[in-house]
């Protein structure tokens, strides 16, 4: 009998499956239950079996190591009691973020053709004046149903009293879930009794949700479109999620140098059957490698010809080139007004308050709060490059600072929020650490989302990083349906 | 399946073919040596020249020692061809092709070239380096019988497998080319009784002297031995049967009449020399013409497959 829910230290702040006074919250109490009933050495036997069956069905992510020799791959570090979300809560996020969706690829497509939203007053010239991501290669371009972002992963966390927040869109290639997927395979072989008892909504048709995308979204005259999914290669730390997504796809994986554009501006793959047709490529490539002869010259990586033939129309770039326009914390910024003036709604899930330092007022706020705020760089992915004000020293806070003022288009600033917990096993123990989530939402004829999604969980004590590069690790994540409950 | 892929599978195959082949090689030709009076030694440069690496050599040694030419084809890494260089190259071949390749493949290629790199001195110095080498054999026979025993046996693997005979092929008509112009120039110097051990080697150096034994009538000499190297239909090793794998291979991919082609010339050049008639000078003549052959094959199978370039 180790995990006591009535000792679990309460912290503070939003727990997930624990209310304060030492409760199980409905949806998570089958499995609280069922955790303390088991033993030390019960558990210390899941957990066993967990890492063996990520061991056996080979789930890695690939860090790079100058000391190792290059890039090594390393063990997905998972913790084995999941985070439990209500489905009647998690309704509500799905309309959220599909109504999110929406209004982030009009806004792409509008900011590519009229910028209409530039011209109503909503949205300011200057930031797309002064955007990274903005391709001025892609306007003009009419992409098939409109649809820039086709896979789009937000992610969300929930803050003192459990409300949801956007935190940011990934809408350039992101990544994460290939490991969602694996996270509910090793979560089976493990608690194999608690599915059968519990209502947990399943995961795993997101690879034939995401072929059927694919193909909706190839060019129109095609009647069997052929899909492939471009790699940069081994060395990228996705690459397992790469082949694994290929390879429940049916498609092939493909590189740069497997692919070349005819004087036509079509797509082929050399295989041994000789030179195929490609029309729709899922490509893991950021913009500014896909195409020598249109962006980087320097780069290996892609595919010479690449923009023609996509600006042809004769094969589909998923996402499109461009989309990450609406990757930008700035931008991220305006969603909600995004969403009124697209949609006429108003947004389901709210953005995580946010000060843009490139506005004098907000400038000047964020500048004398520094000690309270998180300061992001606009462009960045990963937790690169942030100040995270409470934790940091002077010096540090006076730098950034300085930067703010040199590049105030380059930074936002957010209070920092207290992230949700989950219980996550330490020994035979459950400590809450903090988490955060991120649904994956799929675009094409029709819009999807996957149940739940990728659950990150900060391991280190106390700690907020939940970037698997950086001390994170993951969690299966379970929208129970209580009303089915057994 | 994309070109690049079965240009991984046949090269994987062809650098660990080398590997095995080499080590085996090294082995035979130091048993070779303590076999031989001083005066018979045929010594260590006749391995440079099956290898066909003459000019890289002198660049980077001067004598032909043993203990030099050792070095050379074991442990150094500049040489792509040595051991340790065939395995690196297997080993980032392997490592393009993981979600494609038996997980325990993967595993021990991969642990293979640790082993060859860790004990790397070993292989060169002598009273270890027969174990080291026999671990490279061993090694490289259990990927191939791992290959073979895990992998589906589609297009993909008959890549594999044309990469492997074709690999083959080369070696042994490398090893005959070079022993038997040896062994020749040796003749009325009084050397006769040594002629047939230094034969022996050669068929050992191909793992051949068992099954020879058990399939020639006759004993070890010159002529039967080329006869059994060249044309054997079953001896896995023998030209004439490493052709027959290729072309079997061939037989089930697209667009191979040109190589199946290319493979008709070179099967009957083989099944129709005479070598009764033979001399060494018209055996070298005749060697040449089934490695230029052999290289033509190798650049139809490049072209065909692995440099697609016009649409189908």
């Amino acid at each position: 009998m180790t995990i006591r829910w009535r000792d679990y230290p309460a912290s503070g702040v939003f727990d997930e499956l624990v209310t304060p006074g030492g409760r199980l919250r409905p949806a998570a109490r089958t499995l609280g239950n069922r955790l303390s009933k088991l033993s030390d050495e019960a558990i210390r036997q899941r957990k066993a079996a967990a890492d063996l069956a990520i061991q056996t069905m080979g789930i890695t992510f690939t860090v790079y190591s100058q000391k190792e020799g290059g890039s090594i791959d390393r063990a997905w570090p998972f913790d084995i009691i999941p985070r439990v979300i209500a489905a009647s809560d998690w309704s509500r996020i799905e309309e959220g973020l599909r109504q999110r969706v929406r209004a982030l690829n009009l806004f792409i497509d509008d900011i590519y053709h009229k910028q209409k939203i530039v011209k109503d007053k909503v949205f300011p010239a200057e930031v797309i004046a002064k955007s990274r991501n903005f391709r001025p290669q892609c306007v003009g371009i009419n992409p098939p149903l409109g649809i820039w972002a086709h896979i789009c992963g937000s992610d969300l966390v929930r803050d003192k009293d459990g409300t949801f927040y956007v935190l940011e869109d990934n809408l350039r290639v992101p990544s994460g879930v290939s490991y969602m997927l694996e996270n509910r395979q090793v979560m089976k072989r493990v608690f194999p009794g608690l599915f059968e008892n519990y209502n947990i909504l399943p995961v795993d048709d997101y690879p034939s949700q995401l072929l059927e995308m694919l193909i909706s979204v190839a060019p129109r005259t095609v009647k069997r479109p052929e899909v492939v999914v471009l790699t940069p290669g081994i060395y990228n730390s996705a690459y397992f999620e790469h082949a694994y997504l290929a390879q429940q796809m049916g498609a092939e994986l493909v590189q740069g140098s497997d692919l070349f554009v005819d004087d036509r501006d079509r797509v082929f793959m050399r295989t041994v059957h000789g030179a195929e047709r490609v029309h729709v490529i899922y490509r893991r490539i950021d913009d500014l490698f896909l195409d020598p002869e249109a962006f980087n010259p320097k780069s290996m990586l892609g595919v010479p010809g690449l923009m023609r033939a996509w600006k042809k129309g004769t094969v589909t770039l998923v996402n499109a080139p461009g989309a990450g326009v609406a990757d930008d914390k700035v931008v991220y910024a305006y969603v909600p007004q995004m969403i009124r003036y697209y949609l006429d709604q108003d947004a389901i899930i709210p953005n995580v308050p946010t000060y843009r330092c490139m506005e004098p007022d907000d400038r000047k706020f964020a500048l004398a709060n520094l000690e309270k705020l998180v300061v992001k760089p606009a462009n960045e992915s990963g937790g690169y490059g942030m100040l995270i004000g409470p934790q940091a020293g002077r010096k540090e806070r006076e730098s950034f600072a300085r930067k703010i003022m040199a590049k105030p288009r380059e930074y936002i600033a957010q209070p920092m929020l207290t992230l949700s917990t989950v219980p996550t096993l330490v020994d035979s123990h459950a400590e809450p650490r903090h988490v955060d989530l991120r649904p994956f939402i799929l675009s094409g004829r029709e819009i999807s989302v996957t149940t739940g999604g990728l659950t990150r969980v900060a391991l280190v004590k106390g700690s907020t990083v939940v970037n698997s590069s950086q001390g994170g690790g993951s969690k299966d994540t379970w929208i129970v349906d209580e009303t089915g409950d057994a | 399946m994309l070109s690049r892929v079965a240009e991984n599978l046949y090269w994987l195959a062809r650098y660990i073919e080398r590997a095995e082949n080499t080590a085996r090689m090294v082995s035979v030709n130091g048993h070779l040596q303590l076999d031989l009076p001083a005066r018979a030694r045929t010594g260590w440069e006749p391995l440079i020249a099956i290898t066909g690496s003459a000019r890289m050599f002198r660049k980077l040694y001067r004598a032909p020692s043993e203990k030099n030419v050792v070095a050379f084809l074991v442990s150094d890494e500049r040489n792509s061809a040595s051991i340790i260089g065939s395995l690196r190259s297997a080993r980032e071949n392997a490592r393009t092709m993981r979600d494609i390749m038996p997980r325990e493949a993967w595993e021990q290629i991969s642990g293979l070239h640790a082993l060859a790199a860790r004990q790397l001195k070993k292989g060169e110095l002598l009273p270890d380096r027969d174990q080291y080498l026999r671990s490279i054999i061993n090694g490289a026979q259990t990927i191939t019988g791992l290959l073979a025993g895990t992998m589906s046996q589609d297009i993909g693997f008959d890549f594999l497998r044309m990469g492997r005979n074709l690999e083959r092929a080369d070696m042994t008509s490398r090893i005959i080319d070079v022993r038997s112009a040896d062994l020749l120039s040796d003749q009325g110097g009084g050397l006769r009784p040594f002629e047939t051990i230094q034969w022996v080697s050669v068929l050992k150096s191909l793992s051949g002297y068992q099954m020879y034994r058990q399939h020639v009538d006759q004993s070890v000499r010159r002529i039967y031995v080329l006869e059994y190297l060249l044309k054997d239909e079953d001896f896995p090793r023998a030209i004439f049967h490493c052709l027959g794998e290729i072309e079997r291979c061939l037989a089930r991919l697209p667009r191979k009449q040109k190589a199946i082609g290319i493979i008709r010339r070179l099967r009957r050049a083989v099944s129709d020399a005479d070598l009764e008639t033979l001399e060494q000078r018209n055996l070298n003549r005749f060697i040449d013409d089934l490695q230029i052959m052999m290289g033509e094959l190798h650049d139809c199978i490049a072209d065909t497959y692995f440099r697609v370039t016009a649409p189908a």
